[in-house]
């Protein structure tokens, strides 16, 4: 990956390195060439490493207080909010990380969306990423289920249910997940383990996303491919690191508006009231960074179809690289792209808050035009569009935007020499 | 700098968001000032001495308070009774302890360690002298109700006799803020019913006020340290926001790019 050989300056740095190359490594983190034309978007890798290590690390001294027992698990959480000193802090900023968590990957898949990072030569990096989405999810909603208050336990009812909508195993596999006929100690017990694992899967799966980036290298706002290192890039450190440290800071102060201020207006008050079988409420909701996929779930009148909906909305994602078929990455050179780029944020938009409301009369009218939207912009739009659309004209390079005489050269060059392999 | 605009765009959009789906199912609720909102919010000591005097004198015969013990009514940012106040009020209830040697149960005068004591030994006993409903804990009660404080508040001053055609079943009363407008609890409070300390006159407005404001304690017993955290925590991010901002522009400044 490196483009020149290191060798570090010191003969114990030397015996090491020779042995275990983690200085090479460190070397090639702080030289990295960065295309220096990344705007704030792109701080938000860093700003999510933060998020996932923020969650690690609160979430250790959470399990060291919390009991995972039907009976237990309620008042062991009032227990940290009371009496474990700053337990309150450790749960609230372990409770609200998770919706940052959510908003800064919904920021980074979006500016994927944006600038084309998703395609090729960084399809890997992407599949990885919406593994590790997938992975956040099922560890959100494990993590929601721990409190053991009325939304946890019927958010988990409703969730596990959806496997019953397999056909013939269904039922079977869900009185296999709770571990019993019904969500109980054995779900709870079951959902604190899983819950405890996922993150450092995420972990490993973060390794594997910077890994691949590093190939590459990173996209930049022009999409276009850059020489490394060159006029173009500057290394990591300090330029970078500076930037996201920045970057990091001003998200921080929004975290900590939450954390302080409003600990709890991102939850639902259903779940200060215990786990009570017997008694459903009146609207169970998931948390807000489920709800697009909630209300497609809910706008398809088939149990099965409509899981099957969900989760294509996911997996969809994976297939991105390839429906997009512009040659083309950067969306501020694809006139009409952009345009249809924008319909698509309001989209989901529009789903996570249909997904809030009640599923009927007009909001479920609403949730199924925004549903079917959802999958004809990526079944139909980004194929068509690739082949139909205009781009206006590309630069060679960062450092020089236009050059004199055609720029569109390059873009047709480009664009012809895709078509010739 | 342009981005970051757009980023706080997407903030406010998402917390708009946020609040409209809150709004959608609000009623519009009695207001009054209370003293613990906003960054800088405090508890009045004195209304929550006052409020847990209604609690224990109207609440507590029927609502537990599982998660609060009597040490907590000495704490700081809590009523902060006097050790001696707190002693003497745990000391004023019976709890059951044991076995003892001889492998009985035995009752004994509470201590600043027990736990709230219950109005009923389980939750079916509850039931079954109250018509059926249980009446909730109410230790977390402020935060597990959609409308919060101003919703208990309202509660407790929302009586009214049925409108025309409403017709209630035996023990249950009308009340225009509760969901469904029917409540098995029936008005509790009444001018002058607990007798303040302080002389403060105990209208219902009153103790419907201080009873909200001691729920809240309850709910949130460290809402002070969070307060005054918080404000340092985010002033010192702030100051740190700009010191790096200034770095990042000097080390940018040695290449030639905008950021």
């Amino acid at each position: 990956m490196s483009e020149h050989e290191y060798t570090p300056k010191s003969n114990v740095g030397k015996w090491f390195n020779d042995r275990l190359p983690l200085l090479t490594l460190a070397n090639h983190l702080t030289d990295y060439p960065t295309p220096k034309n990344l705007n704030y978007w792109w701080t938000f890798g860093g700003i999510l490493t933060f998020c996932l290590i923020t969650q690690i690390v609160t979430g250790l001294v959470l399990a060291m207080h919390y009991i995972a027992h039907a009976d237990m698990a309620f008042q062991s959480v009032e227990h940290i909010m009371r009496d474990v000193n700053y337990g309150w802090l450790i749960r609230y900023i372990h409770a609200n990380g998770a919706s940052m968590f959510f908003l800064a990957v919904y920021i980074h898949i979006f500016r994927s969306l944006f600038y084309g990072s998703y395609k090729s030569p960084r399809e890997v990096i992407w599949i990885i990423g919406i593994i590790i989405y997938l992975l956040m999810m099922a560890a959100a909603f494990l993590g929601y289920v721990l409190p053991w208050g009325q939304m946890s336990f019927w958010g988990a009812t409703v969730i596990t249910n959806l496997f019953s909508a397999i056909p013939l195993v269904g039922e079977g596999i869900v009185t296999w997940l709770w571990g019993g006929y019904s969500v109980d100690n054995p779900t709870l017990t079951r959902f604190f383990t899983l819950h405890y694992l996922i993150p450092f899967l995420i972990l490993g799966l973060v390794v594997l996303h910077i890994w691949a980036l590093h190939v590459p290298g990173n996209n930049n706002p022009i999409g276009i491919d850059i020489k490394k290192p060159s006029k173009d890039t500057v290394p990591f450190h300090p330029y970078i690191v500076i930037k996201d440290g920045f970057a990091l800071l001003m998200f921080m102060i929004v975290f900590a508006f939450f954390v302080f201020y409003t600990p709890n207006i991102l939850g639902h008050a259903d779940n200060y009231i215990e786990a009570n079988p017997l008694v459903t409420p009146a609207h169970i909701v998931p948390e807000w960074y489920l709800l697009p996929f909630y209300a497609i779930l809910r706008s398809v009148p088939d149990k099965l179809l409509g899981v099957i909906a969900m989760l294509s909305a996911i997996l969809i994602l994976a297939a991105l690289p390839w429906l997009d078929t512009s040659k083309i990455r950067s969306a501020v050179f694809r006139p009409l792209y952009k345009q249809f780029y924008w319909i698509l944020v309001a989209d989901v938009l529009i789903l996570g808050y249909v997904g809030a409301m009640p599923a009927e009369g007009l909001y479920l009218l609403i949730a199924r035009i925004a549903t079917a939207y959802y999958f004809l912009h990526f079944l139909v739009v980004l194929p068509v569009l690739g082949f139909k659309e205009r781009t206006t004209p590309v630069p060679l390079s960062i450092t020089e935007p236009i050059l004199g005489g055609s720029p569109n050269l390059a873009a047709v060059k480009k664009k012809d020499s895709f078509k010739d392999q | 700098m342009k981005n970051f605009f757009r980023i706080s765009l997407l903030l406010a959009i998402f917390l708009g968001f946020q609040f409209n789906s809150k709004a959608a199912e609000k009623v519009e609720y009695l207001k009054t000032d209370w003293s613990f909102k906003g960054p800088f919010g405090k508890f009045d000591r004195a209304a929550l001495q006052r409020g847990y005097q209604v609690y224990q004198e109207v609440c507590s015969s029927c609502h537990s308070m599982k998660y609060l013990s009597y040490r907590n009514l000495v704490e700081e940012g809590g009523p902060e009774f006097s050790v001696e106040q707190a002693k003497a009020i745990a000391a004023s209830f019976e709890v059951k302890d044991g076995p003892n040697a001889d492998g009985e149960m035995f009752m004994r005068p509470g201590k600043l360690s027990d736990k709230f004591v219950m109005p009923y030994e389980n939750e079916k006993a509850a039931q079954a002298a109250n018509g059926g409903a249980y009446p909730p804990d109410m230790t977390v009660l402020v935060k597990a109700r959609g409308g919060g404080v101003d919703y208990i508040y309202s509660l407790l001053q929302g009586y009214e006799d049925p409108p025309a055609g409403v017709i209630l079943d035996d023990g249950v009363y009308y009340n225009k803020f509760m969901y469904g407008n029917k409540i098995k609890m029936s008005n509790q409070l009444s001018d002058g019913l607990v007798e303040y300390s302080d002389g403060t006159s105990a209208s219902v407005e009153q103790m419907s006020k201080d009873v909200t404001t001691f729920l809240m304690w309850t709910a949130e017993p460290h809402l002070e340290t969070r307060h005054k955290m918080g404000f340092k925590a985010i002033v010192y991010l702030i100051i740190l926001t700009v010191l790096v901002y200034f770095s990042m522009k000097r080390i940018w400044s040695r290449i030639e790019t905008k950021i």
